[in-house]
């Protein structure tokens, strides 16, 4: 009788990378939610045409690279990246514009460098990034929570507003950005951004219809709400031991810690670090974008690095820096020294001393 | 730096106890074998027992095919303190000693003693030492040694050696966390046979000494530790701890990290910090020695997975085939698409080859999973570097980085991540999502680490050789040279003496050699001037007279080499006389040999050669029999023995040469008279010869 052979363990647990991935996309699912709420349904339309994207752009480069495409897909990883992508988009994106950023993001940032698992950077935050270097109109083109427009775009105003530049009705994504009162309205980062290069203080730039009607009073309207829905889902994640728990609150840390120095020092010319946690997207960013396996540092202590950096450096771009957000800059920068803080940070192995535990 | 004993005993006492870095927790299914009590097996018909069960070397075996042998009989004996007994494990007729299939990942075979079983089931002498208490250590210890008592959680590390310690122990520990999941050998045995297991802690106390007994036993087996605790009730220093359930807490450095602490140093052994641990399973067996004096013949495993009918675990006898068990305990093979059966447990356990693979020391588990049951990795997909690895790794390894250096071959990298402190428990491999064999990889790359070590280290031995070989070579050479240059040297200044015709005080080697010179210079005339006499008249004369030049040449020769060689020792003397006399028959052989080949020419040629042949015979026992003179009473000025007498043809030149050797042995004629002598010598023989050799030409002729 001819036995099975196999190599031990004999036993595995039963979630795979497919699983994880899943889950992933399974935690964006109330910040995705709260995204439709406050910003409409192109938030919706973006991922398909992400997914889409990336699902083809994935399928193809395996074909080429001459291994299995579908069982590549299966591990949703493609389907990931393109849904981070997509919801770090300004909802009424050009469709192009986020064909080439998906494609740039599987492409040349995951595949060329070998695909899953050997990929540099973070293909949502680099897509994202060049994007951003490339079209920096549109890509800080967000509308203003509903509550704030005098239009609201419905689903097929949306979709021809992402297909052709226009709705139905004949408006552009500007018009559609026009508050009740007329003005053009930016997101709360970009306000108090130009607020403050205008010589404004810190509380007059908060005085501004973004931070009416919401949760707290540095809180953008819709913003905050969103980055709570985003901090649901990453709890579950870290809770599900999908992700671990150091990089998000070293990041949320070390963001606030920054910022707290900062308005200490001048609280009329810096943001509190209320206003930087719950604006933007570094609650998202530092559940959802630093915690990619790939991409992120591999050690615990390595990891409390890695999210603490990003954090310092969000703070540092946001305050100091040319653009109003800066996670995906924190994340690609940090990308680049993951090696090295792996290599300083490794843990002590069982029965050696401290000294050698790095050197051998 | 490290918790004082006396802390780390109150903590225990306490019930506080620590834990180990990473670990993760399987389902530990093992609820299917651990209701039902040990049963014991009938009899197998065939016993295979492989000569080496633990880690170490095989002793020798000390019976042969056909021998009868008693259950419990020694059947291997060694005096290497790394090797133990191998007992038979019931009566019968050994059948065949040899290769069998073995139980070990590979599948290859192991020298292993087949015993045909007589169905009597008769123990040999029992010599039971209860008594221990009073005895010297080291006779029980022995007597653990000989009962073939080897660690029986899974390593197989010779007993007696680590109660043999001699360093202080703090730490008595007694292993009966049994983490892996399913298996119950230990479990049952606590249960079951806990006032045994506390008797061999009894045993081990004794010879060890330790501060405190710990009892390890984890939580998740309440009824055990309450047998054990009752067990050991009347003895304070006994502490039964129940430690948290978390696979590998029962590797031997996790336990001792969860208990005190302290963690063994890499390269180094748990006596090392103050401690040493024993599997329940070795305890038991220590008793029964100790106490009954039966050796290690038989052992709990448990048959286990959702492909038997009756899981459980069952006495098995060393040595019985593992289809043997599984057949009793009911295996669906039939219902299995591919059956499989594994040794051990599903985290660190191998997968069998045969089911006529014998239970050994070490086996404590069979699972044979029912389909589905266990997880096979389909498909390995690429590492996403998710880091649940280095979370899970009890080493605080990096397993994602030994995985890439393994994979990509760069072993020195994977050996500066500290490969070599992975101790295979598999908790990576289990937690990895993308289902990634990493323990299989790391068992390759050591694999290669090794080879590669002995590889380099035979390269060295063998450069090594060479370069000595080569100092040899040039050594050699050198001596030459200078033994020539001396030669060359000692004949100029022999010639020099020569002209000035100042009389030479006594016989140097360098005279010898001049001397030799001599004679060979008028050898090669006297031939020259012979084979110019005898020209046209006969080919054959000529012939001879060629030979007998020869001889005379080579003669000469030796003696030349024999007189630059007379400065070494007399041993060396000794060896280089025989090699002349070698010479000296081997020529005494062609001589022979050229006779038979001038037979043809006539009937006096032959008698000739006969003569000739007959002479150089002669010639060449009586150099022997010279040789064994002088090797036998070799004295420290022998170097002039060495001169051999120029014996020719006529014995009338035999005798000369021989009174010329006497002299020359004495050492005291004066040295041109001596070669006065042999110049004459030599003279005459060439002359002699050449007129010999005319005479008979001209009776041919006649």
């Amino acid at each position: 009788m001819k036995l099975t052979l196999s190599s031990s363990p004999h036993q595995r647990v039963k979630r795979n990378t497919s699983q994880v991935m899943r889950l992933v996309i399974l935690a964006m699912i109330p910040g995705v939610i709260a995204q439709v709420l406050f910003f409409g349904y192109g938030v919706l339309i973006q991922a398909t045409i992400a997914v889409i994207t990336a699902v083809v752009t994935e399928a193809t480069f395996m074909q080429l690279r001459g291994k299995n495409s579908k069982f590549a897909l299966n591990d949703f990883s493609a389907i990931l990246t393109a849904l981070l992508l997509a919801v770090s988009l300004p909802p009424l994106l050009p469709w192009w514009m986020t064909v080439i950023g998906t494609f740039f993001a599987i492409a040349v940032v995951k595949q060329l460098y070998g695909g899953l698992g050997f990929n540099l950077f973070n293909p949502a935050m680099a897509g994202y990034v060049m994007l951003l270097i490339s079209f920096p109109a549109a890509m800080t083109m967000w509308l203003p929570p509903f509550s704030l427009t005098s239009i609201q775009p419905d689903f097929i105003d949306s979709l021809t507003i992402i297909m052709t530049g226009f709705t139905d009705s004949g408006y552009s994504t500007d018009q559609l950005r026009l508050a009740v009162d007329g003005a053009t309205m930016a997101t709360p980062l970009d306000s108090v951004k130009t607020a403050l290069a205008q010589n404004y203080t810190y509380p007059e730039a908060l005085n501004q219809p973004i931070f009416s009607n919401a949760l707290a009073q540095s809180a953008g309207a819709g913003w905050a709400w969103v980055s709570l829905a985003y901090l649901a889902g990453g709890l579950f994640l870290v809770k599900a031991n999908v992700i671990n728990w150091h990089i998000p609150t070293a990041m949320l840390l070390s963001a606030a810690v920054f910022s707290f120095i900062l308005f200490i020092a001048n609280s009329d010319a810096f943001a509190s670090p209320l206003f930087h946690l719950l604006n933007g997207s570094l609650i998202f960013g530092a559940f959802f974008i630093a915690t990619d396996p790939v991409t992120a540092s591999t050690t615990d202590k390595g990891r409390l690095v890695f999210g603490a950096l990003i954090g310092m450096w969000v703070i540092i771009i946001r305050t100091f820096g040319g653009y109003p957000d800066a996670v995906a800059f924190g994340v690609i920068i940090m990308n680049m020294a993951v090696p090295l803080i792996d290599y300083y940070t490794r843990p002590r192995t069982y029965g050696h001393t401290a000294k050698n535990a790095r050197k051998q | 730096m490290l918790r004082s004993t006396d802390e780390i005993i109150a903590d225990l006492k306490a019930g506080k106890c620590s834990t180990f870095t990473g670990g993760v927790h399987p389902p530990d299914e093992k609820s299917l074998s651990n209701t039902t009590d040990i049963q014991t097996l009938p009899l197998p018909d065939k016993i295979v027992l492989p000569l080496r069960q633990h880690i170490g070397t095989e002793g020798n075996v000390c019976v042969a095919e056909g021998d009868y042998v008693k259950k419990g009989q020694a059947l291997t004996k060694s005096t290497h303190p790394f090797a133990v007994p191998v007992h038979a494990s019931t009566s019968g007729t050994v059948v065949q000693i040899g290769p069998h299939v073995v139980a070990h990942p590979s599948g290859l075979s192991e020298a292993c003693i087949v015993i045909e079983a007589d169905g009597q089931d008769e123990w040999t002498t029992l010599t039971p030492l209860a008594h221990f208490r009073s005895l010297p250590q080291q006779t029980v210890v022995e007597a653990i040694c000989d009962a073939g008592i080897s660690g029986m959680g899974g390593a197989g590390f010779p007993t007696h050696i680590k109660t043999g310690n001699s360093k202080t122990i703090d730490f008595l520990i007694i292993n009966g966390v049994e983490c892996e999941p399913y298996i119950t050998s230990d479990d049952r045995l606590m249960q079951e046979h806990a006032w045994q297991i506390r008797q061999g802690i009894d045993v081990l106390h004794h010879l060890i000494s330790p501060k405190a007994v710990v009892i390890a036993i984890e939580d998740n087996k309440p009824d055990a530790i309450k047998a054990m605790q009752i067990a050991c009730q009347d003895k304070p220093e006994y502490l039964v701890v129940a430690v948290e359930t978390k696979y590998p807490a029962g590797g031997e450095k996790q336990l001792i990290q969860m208990l005190t602490q302290r963690e063994v140093p890499r390269h180094g052994l748990p006596a090392d910090i103050g401690i040493l641990m024993f599997n329940v399973g070795t305890c038991f067996a220590v008793a029964s020695a100790i106490y009954e004096g039966k050796p290690l013949i038989e052992r709990v495993v448990t048959v286990t997975g959702r492909a038997v009918r009756q899981p459980g675990n069952y006495w098995a006898r060393l040595g019985t085939p593992v289809g043997h068990l599984l057949v009793h305990a009911d295996y669906q093979v039939k219902k299995q698409p591919t059956p499989q059966v594994v040794m051990g447990g599903p985290m660190m356990g191998f997968t069998l080859s045969s089911m006529a693979v014998p239970i050994v020391k070490i086996s404590n588990c069979l699972l044979v999973p029912a389909k589905g049951e266990v997880n096979f990795s389909e498909q390995e997909r690429a590492c996403i570097r998710c880091g649940a690895c280095a979370d899970a790794c009890p080493a605080s390894l990096l397993p994602q980085q030994l995985f890439w250096h393994a994979k990509a071959k760069e072993l020195d990298k994977a050996q500066s991540y500290n490969l070599f402190d992975c101790i295979e428990c598999g908790a990576c491999a289990y937690v990895c999502p993308s289902e990634i064999p990493l323990v299989h990889y790391y068992r390759q790359a050591k694999a290669e680490i090794r080879l590669e070590k002995e590889e380099k280290s035979r390269a060295e031995k063998a450069k090594e050789r060479f370069e000595a070989r080569n100092a040899r070579l040039i050594r050699e050479k050198q001596e030459r040279e200078e033994r020539h240059q001396k030669a060359k040297e000692a004949r100029e200044a022999a010639l020099a003496t020569k002209q000035q015709s100042a009389p030479a005080a006594d016989s140097s080697p360098a005279k010898d050699k001049v001397a030799a010179a001599l004679a060979r210079a008028k050898a090669k005339k006297a031939a020259q001037v012979h084979s110019n006499q005898s020209t046209a008249p006969d080919n054959d004369a000529d012939k001879k007279a060629q030979v007998a030049a020869a001889i005379a040449r080579a003669k000469a020769k030796k003696e030349a080499a024999q007189a630059s060689d007379s400065q070494e020792n007399s041993a060396d003397d000794e060896r280089k006389a025989k090699v002349a006399a070698a010479v000296a028959r081997a020529k005494a052989k062609k001589e022979a040999a050229q006779a038979n080949d001038s037979q043809e020419n006539s009937a006096d040629d032959e008698r000739k050669a006969k003569v000739a042949a007959a002479v150089a015979r002669a010639k060449a026992k009586k150099e022997a029999a010279q040789l064994n003179e002088d090797s036998v009473d070799a004295e420290p000025d022998t170097h002039s023995q060495k001169i051999k007498p120029s014996t020719d043809t006529s014995s009338v030149q035999v005798h000369n040469a021989e009174s010329l050797s006497a002299e020359k042995a004495n050492g005291h004629a004066p040295a041109n008279v001596d070669k006065e002598k042999r110049k004459r010598i030599a003279a005459a023989v060439a002359k002699a010869k050449a007129k010999q050799a005319a005479k008979r030409n001209n009776s041919e002729a006649e």
